[in-house]
Parts: structure tokens; C-alpha cells; sequence
């Protein structure tokens, strides 16, 4: 029986091959972890879906493969048809080829690789088959599509099942005008180019980095988006902090930092003003019922955004324990797909960076963004003298579609009010 | 405007027929005294008498025959049968004759004549009383096969059929009959035959059905509008002859087509409509064109988890609905 790759949450379009958890020729309990696979979202182990022994590895650590393309061969009892006209002698010697898939994978473009890939001996015809349909064959609308505006259709990534380009996929391509000249004739100009050094060199794109393009493509192009920037003491906030920094590390093993404050004060915002907390449609604003703040944290693939649910349930001290693990497991890569699912409103400390001002672009298809900007010490003037206070902007985007400047600001002034209210005496538990 | 049943709205077009054109009459079995089985014809009697309201014998056969006969000799009849499931002894005097008439005369007679039938099931009506009859008879060329699915729809189309010159199969679903009510206008209005209509705007994906399925359809377009699935959802009403414009319109747009109908799938409407579909709008299909129907059972369960499983409702619509969005 051939195993495919399933279909590991939404958008998720294809993974990549990790290591392989079973050798060819091992007998395999059904549920017993197989492989795992990496995806732009979340890393996983992939059960087997059936008892039998391990025939076959299609598809080899390193390789990217297409949500379901098949990546193993597992022989199993019940599966006669297959065992007929293929009398099995496990070989592991042969098959135990690994890191060709890694050196392939170098050279070609990220995309299904298959074509010169790891040697396989046998005439497996499925898989050059799957590939065949999900690349080359295209529905007549999409050749219609392309033909009447001169598209490329290997420039497009598709959305659709198995990575199929759907309609709106090359009505979303024509649309962003993704197809400027130089885009179009960089590989020509890198061709002709004479200059041994070249000219400019083209980095492939990494599963990750695609899903981040097409994400932004996407609120840059659906969402109408409008932004605006508050300024808010958080002297007392630091003051709290430092108060009961030491204190925390020795009860909890955790280092208390500003951003739980912060997550406690949007929670209870957007409860307040659950315009921020909903999604646009055709027919509809549609509320989300439950506040689920996600959190952008730079790992080392590229920008994850693991999530707290439910974060108004938690005190201040609870969303620390909270983000402490997600955050450490997006850095390790570890995330459960869970963890990044589920979102309605996002959060992104870019003050971390540095940066004392910024516009992110809207979650699509959340209502808003809010960026939490570095605290710099300033001149204030407090009672008609001048005071130095710990001073951070926030900057929020929102979908204008959804609310005008009034609701956005409500709740801006809301998080402002709250945080500038911490002092010493704020209970954490 | 007055917010009416289908069931009343039936009514009030027989009943504006009937008193603008004397050649109008009324027959079918327990129509007069007792205003029909679903009280269709209620008060006809007192109002029109025995002459132009007829209670006829249990037999089906002759109904059909007598309409016939009066609309070759000038009257318009509308004739009832009482459900869809007792229509096969028509088969003879509908598709053999009537069916026939015009074309067998060269045009020198026509058979204005309505048979009106209540049909489908979702009411625990068991095997007799909850079949879907319209692709047998809209197999025939010189039938028309008109399948409301509202009070405005069907008042519309009923007068459209009285005062149309070839034969009409008017199929009521009885589940709409007190279960969807709508606004109707005062002043007078019918509705072409062979029209369809867009009972909601949307981008993603065309829904083309007729008669109870619209309202389910409606049902599953707001389930899906809530995921951004926005679906459009065509009601034909009249399946013969098929409003080929409007199919091939929404379809260019939405590029997505799902065909969902009560009736048995294999051979049904859907079948031709997909048929129209990839010979008329090959170049704009997105995905392979989806049918829903029912399934391939002789006949309406008369167990109720039985029946729920036979039905299409809004639930098997959005899982349609989605398996094609996401294609």
C-alpha cells in the first residue's frame, strides 16, 4: 500500500521529508511513528496508517514532497493486489540512500523533486503520475486565464488540493501584479550576463519563505488597512517588573518579561472591543467568540506565529508560563499544529528589534495587528514640569473594512489606559 | 406586499385564473367538497360551482385523459393529482399524447392543460407519498416542467402555465408548501416559464438547483459565506425547458459548479445541466462539475434516520461545498 502524504492543516500545501523514524524491511504496528515531516507550520511524526512491513521509502529525508504524494510503500496483509505483481525481497542495502535527497535538494528549486532524484530501481508508476497531475495539468479555466494575460504558470503557487493552481490563484497572481518586467526576464539577464561575478544571484525559495509571501500578498492586497500610533508611560510597568523579576525566576523558573503585561491588557481590550477580535466576509463581520492571541516570535526557519488561546482566562503570570513553552518550541521547531492554529488577533513585540515605530500588515484574515515598540526613556512634561519617563508606542493596522478610526482608537486608548495603570501593586497571580 | 405561503400563493393563481378566463376549470380527486388534501382548492365549490370545480373517481388515468380531451376542445384544465406518486397511469395520456399533440397535428391543435402534482419527500411520507417525479417527464420534448421553490415563484409561474399553449407539469414540493412563506405582490404579475433565477449573488462557487433544495442551498451559501466560500446559488425553476443562459452565466463565473437535487442522481436534471455545462462552458470550468442528488434507492424510506440519510440538507451541501472550494 502506497502511504501519502496527508494533508496537515490548512494552507499547508507541502512538506518536507525528515528522517525516517523506520527502515525498509521493519515491521510496523499501525499508529507507530513513521517519519518525520516538516512543514512551514509545524514539525510532525507521521503515524502509519496501517500495520505491515516497511517495503519501500519513496520518498528520502531531505525531499519536498506535495500533500499527497506518496512517500512510502508498506506491504500489508490484507493489501493483496499489490503483492502479486510485486514479490518483495527486503534489500535494505539498496535502500538505504539518505542524503542524496539532501545534495538534490540544493540544486533544485524548492517544489516537488522527484525528476533525478535518490535512484530507485524499481518502475514505482504512481509517482511520476501524482506529479504529473498536480504540475502539469491545469483546469481549463486556469490555461484560458494564463494564455489571455501571458502568464507563466510555474511562477504561481497553487492553493488548491495537492497544490493544484485554482482560478483564483492566477486571478490573485494578475491582480497583485506579482508579474513585473524584471521578475520575468531575470533569468534571461542572468544568462546573457558576461560578467563572470553576475549581476545579481536568485536565492530559491524556501517553503517558508512562500507561505510568508503569499500571506502578505494576500492582507496587502484584500485588506484595506489603516494604522495608527499611541504613545503610553510604562513606568510603572517597569517598576512591577523589576519589582518581582527576581522573585519569579526563583518560584516559577521564568523570566518575567513585559509581554505578558501586555498580552493581559489586549485580552481584556478586545474583550471590550470585539470588533477587533472578528474577520470580514462578503456577508458579514463574523465575531470571534474567543480571544486567541498570537504571538510573532522570529525562529530560526523563518516567522512563526505560535498562539495563546483563550489568553482573558489567564493572569499575568499564567500567559507567562504559557508563552515560555510555545515560544521555546518555536525556536526548537517543535511547535504542534494546534499551537499555530486558531488565532484572532495577533501581537508582535518588534521592540525587541529595536524599532521604536513600525506598520505591520493586518493577519489575514484577522482585523487587526499590534506591535509593541521599544521602551526608551524620555523628557515628559508631567504637572507643568518635566519628568523622565519609560515611554512605549504601540502601532496598530486594522481592516478599515471592519471599523472606522473611532473603534480602532477605543481600543488602542483601552490597552494604554490598562498598561499605564500597572504599578507595583498589580497582582500578577 | 402580503406574506403568503407556497400552498397559498397556489391558491391565489388559480383562483385569479379562474376568475379572468371562464374556459379555466379545476379537476382531481377530493378537490371540490373538500378543498383538496392540502386545502389547495379550498372554496372553490362555493365560489365557482360543480361545473368548473370537478371531484373526480380515484382514477388517475382519466383525469389525465379528460384534461386532455377539453384542452383539445378549447378549455384550459388544471388538473390535480393528488401526490406525484400516483401520476404513472398519466404516462400514456402526458408523454404518449398530449405531449404529442401539436406537433402530430402540425400545429392545427394544443393541449393548454396544467397537471398539477405535489412531489418530494422530507415529510415522512414513506414510499408512496415522497417521490420526485420531474426528469421522467422532463425527458419529453412538448412538455413543459415548471418546479417552484417560493410563494412569488409559484403564483408567478402557476399563472404562466394556465395561460401557456402546451401541456404543463406543475410540481409543488409539499415540504414548502406552510414551511416557506414570502412576500407576494398586490397588483398582477406571472413569471416566464423557462427563467431561471439568481436567488443569491456570489464568486466562488455556482450552486444550480430547483424546487425544496433552493432553500437548503441558501442554508449551506450562509454556512459557507462564514468560512469565505462565497457561492451563488441558481434556482432553475422550470427544469423543461432549462434556462441554458443563466447556467452558462454563472458558471463562467464562478469557474465551480454543483448541481443539487432531490430527485435520483443517475439520469437526473443534473445530469443534463452537467452535460450543458462542459459542452457550453468548457473553458471557464475550474473543477470538475459536481452533482448531489439522491441516492440509488428504489424509493423514500419510511424509517425517520433512514429517511434523514436519504434527504439532502444544508449539511451535505456544505461538504459539497467545501470539497469543491477547496479543489
Amino acid at each position: 500500500m502506497k502511504i501519502e502524504l496527508p494533508q496537515v492543516g490548512e494552507s499547508v500545501t507541502e512538506g518536507i521529508i525528515g528522517r525516517w523514524l523506520k527502515n525498509v524491511g521493519d515491521k510496523i504496528e499501525k499508529y507507530d511513528p513513521l517519519v518525520e515531516i516538516i512543514t512551514d507550520k509545524v514539525n510532525m511524526e507521521l503515524p502509519s496508517p496501517v500495520k505491515g512491513v516497511l517495503r519501500e521509502i519513496i520518498a528520502n529525508e531531505g525531499e519536498t514532497v506535495l500533500m499527497g504524494g506518496f512517500i512510502a510503500d508498506i506491504e500489508t496483509s490484507e493489501n493483496e493486489e499489490g503483492a502479486n505483481d510485486y514479490k518483495f525481497e527486503p534489500d535494505t542495502a539498496d535502500q538505504e540512500i539518505g542524503t542524496t535527497g539532501i545534495l538534490l535538494k540544493n540544486t533544485a528549486p524548492v517544489g516537488p523533486t522527484g525528476s533525478g532524484g535518490p535512484i530507485q530501481q524499481d518502475e514505482s508508476i504512481s509517482t511520476p503520475d501524482k506529479k504529473q497531475l498536480s504540475k502539469g495539468r491545469y483546469s481549463p479555466a486556469v490555461l484560458r486565464l494564463a494564455e489571455e494575460n501571458k502568464i507563466d504558470l510555474s511562477q504561481i503557487a497553487g492553493t488548491g488540493i495537492n497544490g493544484r493552481i485554482t482560478r483564483k490563484d492566477v486571478a490573485a497572481f494578475i491582480e497583485s501584479d506579482l508579474t513585473p518586467p524584471q521578475n520575468k526576464d531575470l533569468p534571461a539577464m542572468a544568462a546573457n550576463n558576461t560578467n563572470p561575478r553576475g549581476d545579481q544571484e536568485k536565492i530559491s525559495l524556501s517553503p517558508v519563505r512562500k507561505m510568508i509571501a503569499a500571506n502578505m500578498v494576500k492582507s496587502a492586497t484584500l485588506i484595506p488597512q489603516a494604522w495608527s500610533e499611541v504613545a503610553v508611560d510604562v513606568t510603572g510597568m517597569v517598576l512591577k517588573r523589576q519589582s518581582i523579576k527576581k522573585s519569579f525566576m526563583d518560584k516559577e523558573g521564568i523570566n518575567i518579561t513585559y509581554l505578558p503585561f501586555v498580552v493581559k491588557a489586549v485580552a481584556e481590550s478586545l474583550k471590550k472591543n470585539p470588533l477587533l477580535n472578528s474577520s470580514w466576509s462578503e456577508e458579514g463581520i463574523i465575531l470571534k467568540k474567543n480571544i486567541n492571541i498570537g504571538i510573532a516570535v522570529a525562529a530560526p526557519g523563518g516567522l512563526v506565529v505560535p498562539v495563546i488561546h483563550n489568553a482573558d482566562l489567564f493572569s499575568i503570570a499564567g500567559i507567562a508560563g504559557i508563552m515560555e513553552n510555545l515560544v521555546t518550541k518555536a525556536k526548537n521547531g517543535k511547535l504542534d499544529l494546534p499551537e499555530v492554529q486558531g488565532g484572532t488577533f495577533t501581537l508582535n513585540n518588534t521592540g525587541a528589534l529595536g524599532s521604536v515605530s513600525s506598520r505591520p500588515l493586518v493577519n489575514h484574515p484577522q482585523a487587526a495587528i499590534m506591535t509593541t515598540e521599544a521602551i526608551v526613556k524620555h523628557p515628559v512634561v508631567r504637572e507643568d514640569a518635566i519628568a523622565i519617563r519609560s515611554m512605549m508606542n504601540i502601532c496598530l493596522s486594522f481592516d478599515h473594512r471592519i471599523m472606522d478610526g473611532a473603534e480602532a482608537s477605543a481600543f488602542s486608548m483601552s490597552v494604554k489606559t490598562l498598561l499605564e495603570t500597572i504599578n507595583p501593586e498589580t497582582p500578577i497571580y | 406586499m402580503a406574506v403568503i405561503t407556497v400552498l397559498e400563493a397556489i391558491r391565489e393563481a388559480m383562483r385569479e385564473e379562474m376568475r379572468n378566463d371562464e374556459r379555466v376549470f379545476i379537476m382531481g380527486e377530493d378537490i371540490g367538497a373538500r378543498g383538496g388534501v392540502f386545502l389547495a382548492t379550498d372554496g372553490f365549490l362555493s365560489e365557482f360551482g360543480e361545473e368548473r370545480v370537478i371531484d373526480t373517481p380515484l382514477a388517475e388515468s382519466s383525469i389525465a385523459g379528460i384534461a386532455l380531451g377539453a384542452a383539445m376542445s378549447g378549455l384550459r384544465p388544471i388538473a390535480e393529482i393528488e401526490f406525484a406518486d400516483f401520476i404513472w397511469p398519466t404516462i400514456n395520456q402526458i408523454v404518449g399524447e398530449a405531449a404529442k399533440v401539436r406537433y402530430g397535428t402540425e400545429g392545427k391543435l394544443n393541449a393548454p392543460l396544467v397537471l398539477r402534482a405535489p412531489q418530494g419527500g422530507g415529510v415522512r411520507g414513506a414510499l408512496y407519498h415522497s417521490q420526485s417525479v420531474e426528469a421522467l417527464f422532463a425527458h419529453t420534448p412538448g412538455l413543459k416542467v415548471v418546479t417552484p421553490s417560493t410563494p412569488y415563484d409559484a403564483k408567478g409561474l402557476l399563472k404562466s402555465a394556465i395561460r401557456d399553449n402546451d401541456p404543463v407539469i406543475f410540481l409543488e414540493h409539499k415540504r414548502t408548501y406552510r414551511l416557506v412563506k414570502g412576500e407576494v405582490p398586490e397588483q398582477e404579475y406571472t413569471i416566464p416559464i423557462g427563467k431561471a433565477d439568481v436567488k443569491k449573488p456570489g464568486e466562488d462557487i455556482s450552486i444550480i438547483t430547483y424546487g425544496l433544495m433552493v432553500h437548503h442551498c441558501l442554508e449551506a451559501a450562509q454556512i459557507a459565506s462564514s468560512e469565505n466560500i462565497s457561492v451563488e446559488v441558481l434556482d432553475l425553476r422550470t427544469v423543461r425547458p432549462l434556462d441554458v443562459e443563466s447556467i452558462i452565466a454563472t458558471v463562467e463565473k464562478t469557474g465551480k459548479a454543483l448541481i443539487v437535487y432531490e430527485d435520483n442522481q443517475a439520469l437526473g436534471i443534473g445530469s443534463e445541466v452537467s452535460a450543458l455545462i462542459s459542452q457550453h462552458a468548457f473553458e471557464y470550468l475550474d473543477a470538475p462539475v459536481i452533482r448531489l442528488g439522491g441516492p440509488e434507492v428504489p424509493a423514500m424510506p419510511f424509517s425517520p434516520p433512514l429517511e434523514d440519510m436519504f434527504m439532502i440538507d444544508a449539511e451535505k451541501i456544505s461538504t459539497a461545498i467545501k470539497e469543491l472550494a477547496e479543489y
